[in-house]
Formats: structure tokens, sequence, C-alpha cells
């Protein structure tokens, strides 16, 4: 069944639900991305919650005139003007009062929210018995989907993907330095608001599968857990829409399978899960590589620490140290160093003995600051420069 | 008209005044703070707490589900603070992750399990049921003397006071720490004072609000509440202490109007049915921040 459903074999309707699903999650991933490197991810939280008063005012005037109060496109037109006002009184309340961005977050989605759900009892009771099934916006249903509906959708992630990618060199830039971007001429101001367009249309186009409440967390998830992967910011924007992608189409195909498994909810989970995935294992940033790496810089001071003690005769107090140079085959049981231990503690010492010098030569003292105690001086210094050392060195213990 | 007043109007619009000024008061240390969003972010995950609470008991009962929204709160804090720290990650982005991730299971562990028989859904979660919490016993005003009618009142009421008078009780006692440690951490730590401690205490005030609210009145009270009238009242004044009895003011203006609105404006307009008193609570404190924006005397400084 699981299989049948990745595989798009579910009938054609899941499968076009779940193309849909994938584009609308590649769109929210790269999106998210730049708005993640912006440092506003939390902007689209107040975006999402904003579209419902005029999803239900939208239904409301399409009942007034007659029309089929659930006709998407209607709706979603509705739904992008309240996003659009909510974004703009979120901007407003940064600008004309000391109210912080957090709070002006706060207060529009919390205020739209609860003004939507004041419209939804209002359709409540103008279409008492017949269900306008808006509360599916709420946490996304793709059951009983019409085939124009995921069209519709696939089609919307598809443009916003179109333009992101046309927008990508400038977005990019005023992520990383937005006055170096000035400079070059770009418009800052209006890319902001061009980013946040971009938000504003994924929400839209998630509202139907993902639901308004949970979209945020497709803007949000896939880009923190592509930063674990790269260093490289088109990499991030690019695996962030991967992530995006497949939690939409796995998570919107395991939903086809049970009639109870709700799609908006089995996709958040499932970006979660990529990202535990990479928090805890990814090469770069993972929390095992970093142990990993710390573990290996302990071991490199510890051996050092104790090489130089065994150079200076002193005793080594330290049991890991002692521990770690007779694992190493440098030191006895006894405590005494072997003939290996001796030989690598003069060569420890005499490397120190050249960064002091290096530290006390009038033109090569720059490059002593890249003295960490543990690299060898061979690694900053060509051989030429190390005999010249070598010579002050001889010269200032003979005189 | 006074006997319907007093059991099915009265007992709804003193919960919902309670729960609106209990979130208010931890809400502007939170809005100072730049704190505004935990509200946000604690309002989602009690979800999947009160779930877990019934799953795990097999009944709505109040106190398993307070300890288990409590116990999600926590968790959700212990996360955040987690993918923050190992994963170097800002916290709007680690909130953001956590609290979705945490709602998305409630709702599946929800639409997994069989509450067909138990009130407990998502949408009473979001927007509560302020309306059904009525007082069967009372015959009219003269029931609040009458110790057998007053012991029929909803408990949700003794208790969203409970948690009113704590938070208050917080606030008055710890005042002086409070405010020196939002105002000017570094010093308050010169003096001494525990900051991390009274940081802590602060959300833990703000969790037991909303934990307690959102029983009660549900989600959307709880958010609009923490940042709305905070917001407001910061429009309107300089001084802390101002600042909070301004903000307990539009609590309990957006309660009473917010609640009056909705079960009677529809009347007023012809209609015969009511509309969420919830959100149209969280909709009067809106509109009174959008007022204090345009208006208020300390709107830039």
């Amino acid at each position: 069944m699981l299989l049948d459903a990745l595989t798009l074999q579910l009938g054609y309707n899941a499968a076009l639900v779940a193309l849909g699903a994938s584009a609308l999650g590649f769109a929210a991933g790269t999106v998210g991305a730049f708005l993640y490197l912006r440092k506003r991810s939390l902007v689209s939280d107040a975006i999402s919650h904003a579209t419902l008063p005029g999803l239900a005012l939208a239904f409301i005037v399409m009942v007034a005139l007659g029309a089929d109060g659930r006709f998407l496109p209607g709706l979603l037109i509705g739904s992008a003007l309240s996003a659009w006002a909510g974004l703009w009184i979120t901007g407003w309340l940064g600008r004309a009062t000391r109210l912080t961005e957090d709070a002006a977050i706060g207060a529009v989605l919390s205020v739209f929210f609860g003004f939507g759900i004041v419209l939804l009892t209002v359709i409540q009771s103008i279409s008492a018995g017949r269900q306008a099934g808006l509360e599916g916006f709420l946490l996304g249903s793709t059951a009983g989907m019409l085939r124009s509906d995921a069209l519709l959708i696939a089609a919307g992630g598809a443009l916003v993907l179109l333009a992101t990618v046309l927008l990508r060199r400038p977005l990019l830039m005023t992520a990383f330095d937005e006055a170096y971007a000035r400079v070059q001429g770009v418009d800052t101001y209006r890319l902001d608001l061009a980013l946040m367009t971009l938000v504003m249309a994924v929400t839209v186009v998630g509202l139907k599968i993902v639901g308004l409440i949970l979209i945020v967390a497709l803007l949000i998830i896939p880009p923190v857990a592509a930063r674990f992967w790269s260093e490289n910011a088109p990499r991030v924007v690019l695996l962030s829409g991967v992530f995006g992608g497949l939690s939409g189409y796995a998570g919107a195909a395991l939903s086809a399978t049970a009639p109870d498994l709700p799609t908006g909810p089995i996709i958040v989970l499932l970006a979660f899960a990529l990202f535990a995935v990479s928090l805890l294992f990814a090469p770069l940033r993972g929390v095992l590589a970093a142990s990993l790496r710390h573990r290996r810089l302990q071991h490199k001071v510890h051996l050092r620490q104790g090489l130089l003690a065994i150079a200076h005769d002193q005793p080594i107090y330290e049991a890991v140290t002692r521990r770690m140079l007779r694992r190493a085959g440098l030191l006895r049981a006894d405590g005494m160093p072997t003939e290996s231990g001796r030989a690598e503690a003069a060569r420890a010492a005499f490397d120190e003995a050249r960064w002091h010098a290096l530290r006390r030569s009038g033109t090569l003292s720059e490059l002593a600051a890249r003295d960490d105690g543990l690299t060898r001086i061979e690694a900053v210094l060509t051989p030429d420069q190390i005999a010249t050392l070598d010579a002050r060195l001889s010269g200032r213990e003979a005189t | 008209m006074g006997a319907e007043f007093v059991a099915l109007s009265l007992p709804p619009l003193l919960i919902g005044t309670l729960a609106a000024m209990a979130c208010a008061l931890p809400g502007n240390f939170l809005l100072l703070r730049r704190q505004s969003l935990i509200g946000d972010a604690i309002s989602h995950v009690v979800l999947p707490g009160i779930v877990v609470a019934f799953l795990l008991t097999g009944a709505v009962a109040a106190l398993p589900m307070m300890i288990g929204a409590a116990g999600a709160a926590l968790l959700a804090v212990l996360m955040i603070e987690a993918i923050r720290r190992l994963g170097r990650i800002e916290p709007g982005a680690a909130m953001g992750v956590v609290f979705t991730t945490l709602f998305a299971g409630g709702v599946l562990l929800l639409e997994r399990s069989d509450t067909s028989g138990v009130h407990l859904d998502v949408e009473h979660a979001l927007y509560g049921n302020l309306e059904s919490l009525i007082w069967l016993d009372a015959s009219g005003w003269a029931s609040l003397g009458d110790p057998a009618a007053l012991a029929g009142l909803p408990p949700e009421l003794p208790r969203m006071a409970l948690t009113l008078l704590a938070v208050l009780a917080f606030t008055l006692v710890l005042w002086r720490p409070l405010k020196l440690s939002t105002f000017d951490e570094g010093f308050a730590r010169a003096l001494g004072l525990p900051t991390t401690l009274i940081g802590l205490g602060i959300v833990v005030m703000a969790a037991l609000a909303a934990v307690a609210a959102f029983d009660a009145v549900g989600s959307i009270i709880v958010i609009a509440m923490f940042i709305c009238p905070p917001a407001a009242a910061r429009l309107m004044t300089n001084r802390l202490g101002r600042q909070v009895i301004w903000s307990l003011g539009f609590a309990l203006l957006s309660a009473v109007l917010g609640y009056t609105l909705a079960g009677y404006g529809p009347l007023w307009l012809g209609y015969t049915a009511s509309v969420s008193a919830a959100g149209m609570i969280a909709t009067v404190s809106g509109v009174i921040l959008g007022l204090a924006a345009l208006f208020g005397p300390h709107r830039v400084a």
C-alpha cells in the first residue's frame, strides 16, 4: 500500500496531489531558505494566520453573488488579499510605533486569526445545515480534492519556484550583506517586499494541502535542516528545496494510504524527521561530527602537552594524558617514556623553540600569530625560512 | 432577563475576563524582553500535552490535562534550547521548528485516536468553548449568595481566579527584581540578582496562565492577550507600573466588549445566531491596539 502510494499507483488524483505537494514543498523550501538567511522566519507565521479572514470573506462574497463558495481560485485570491493586509500592518506597526517586530507578528497573527474565526462562525450560521468545509483549510485536507485544484496547486508552486530562481542573485546578496547589496544597486526594500510576496504565494498555494496553521513549518524546517549540510548558500537553498519537496511528496503519498492520516501534520512530521537526521548526522555541522572533531582536538592537545612535559623532564599529572600517551606507544606502563616517546618529545620541544624564535624574528613575526600550540611549524613556513630560523637558534645558543 | 444573564452570560464573561487579565499580566514582561512569541509557541504545544494526557487517563479531566499541557510546554522549552545550542540556530527559527512539529504531532495523535465520545478536537483547542461554560444552578442574582447554587459553578471559574491571583502575587512580590532584570539585565546581575532564574520564572508564569486559560477559552485568546493589551499599553505610557495597569484595563475591556459583541451583536443586527466569543475578544483587543498605535501618546517614545 505504502509502496503503491510512493510510486503513484493509488490513482490519478492521489498522484496529482502528491506531485502538487512536492512542487509546493520544493517552492516552500527554497523561499523559506531565503527567509531564514534573512533571519525573518517567523514573519511567515503572521502571513499564514492572516489568510483566514480573507478566505472567509471570499466565501461570503461568492455565496452572496450566487456562486459556489468553495471555488478555490476565489478563496485563494481572498486569502492573498488579507495576507497582504496582515503583512502591511506588521510592517506599519514596526515603522509607526516603537513595538518590536516579534510583538507586531504576534499581534497580527492572533487578531487576524481571531477575526477569521468570528467570520467562520458567521458562515456557519448563514449556511446552516450546509457544510462550508472551510475548516479544512486550518489543517489541510486532500480528501475529495478536485483535479483542477491539484493542478492549480502544482502550477502555483512552479510559478513561485520560477520567480525565486529569477530573483536568486539579489536575494542572496541582500541576505548576506544588505549594505553591499544596496551599493550594488539592489532596492532592498522592494526586494524584501518581493520575498514576502513569494512567502505569501507559498502560504496561499499551500492552504489546501498543509493548512494555514502548519504551512509555516514547510517554510522554516527545511532550511534549518539544510543549513547543517553546507556553508555554501546556493547549496543550502537547493537542499532546502529538496527537503521540502521530499516531505511534501512522501507526506501526501503516506496520507493517501489511510483515511485518518491528515496530510498537513504528516508532511510536517516528515520534515522534522529530516531535520533531526541532519542535526545529528550531518558531516559539516551535525552534533555527531562536531563531537568527533572535539575529541580529536582534545587528543592532539593532550599528546602535545604530555610530550612537552616529557621533554622538560616534568611529571605528567593528568591521568587522561598519561593514558593517551601510553596508547600511542610513547609512554611505558611505569610512566617512563619509550624510545619513540623521547624522540617525539624532543621533536615537540624543538618545534616549540622554533615558534619561539619566530615570534622574536623581526621579518616573520606576524606569522607567529598562527601558533595555536598544535600546528607544526613546517605547516606555516617554507624550508628556507626554517633554515634561517635554525641559524638564528644555533647562533643564540653559541653566544 | 436577570436570571438568564446570571446563568448563561455571567460565568463565561467572568472566565473570559479573568483569563484575559491573567495572560496580559506576564505578557507585559514578555513584550519588554522581546519574547512575545513565547505565548504563541506555548499555546501551540499545549495541544499534544492534553491529547497525551487524555490517551493516558482515558478521560477529559482537568488536572491530568493541565499536567500534560505543562509537561508539553516544558518539553518545548527544552527542545528549543537544545536545538538552539546544539545546532547554533537563531532562536526564532528554533522556536518555529519546535512548535509546528509538536502541534503537528498533537493533531496526528488526535486524529488517530478515538475521541469521538468526548469533547476534544482541534477546533476546541483553537477557539475554546467559552459559550458553553454556563451555570445551570443559577436562578437569578440571588444565587450568588446561595452556597448550593454556587457549588454548581463551572470549575473553570475558580481555577481561572486562582491563576490570576497566583500571577498577580508573583508580579507584586517580585516587582523590583522583575523590573530591574527586564530593563537592565546587566545591572541586575551586577546587583547579584539571579537573572536567569527570574527570566525562567516569567516564562513559567506565562505557561501557567496559558495552560489554565487554554483549557477554558482556547488558544486564540491566550496569544492575543499575551501581546495585544501589553503592546497597546506600551504605547500609552513610559512607566512600567502604569503600563501593567493599562494592559489589565485593556484586557478587561477586550473581554467584556468582545463577549458582549459576540453574544448580542448579531441580535442587534437582526440575526439570531451568535458568533465566536473567543474570536471576537481577540478582534476587539486588536482594534484597541490599532487605536493605541494611531493615537497613543507614547507611540514612538
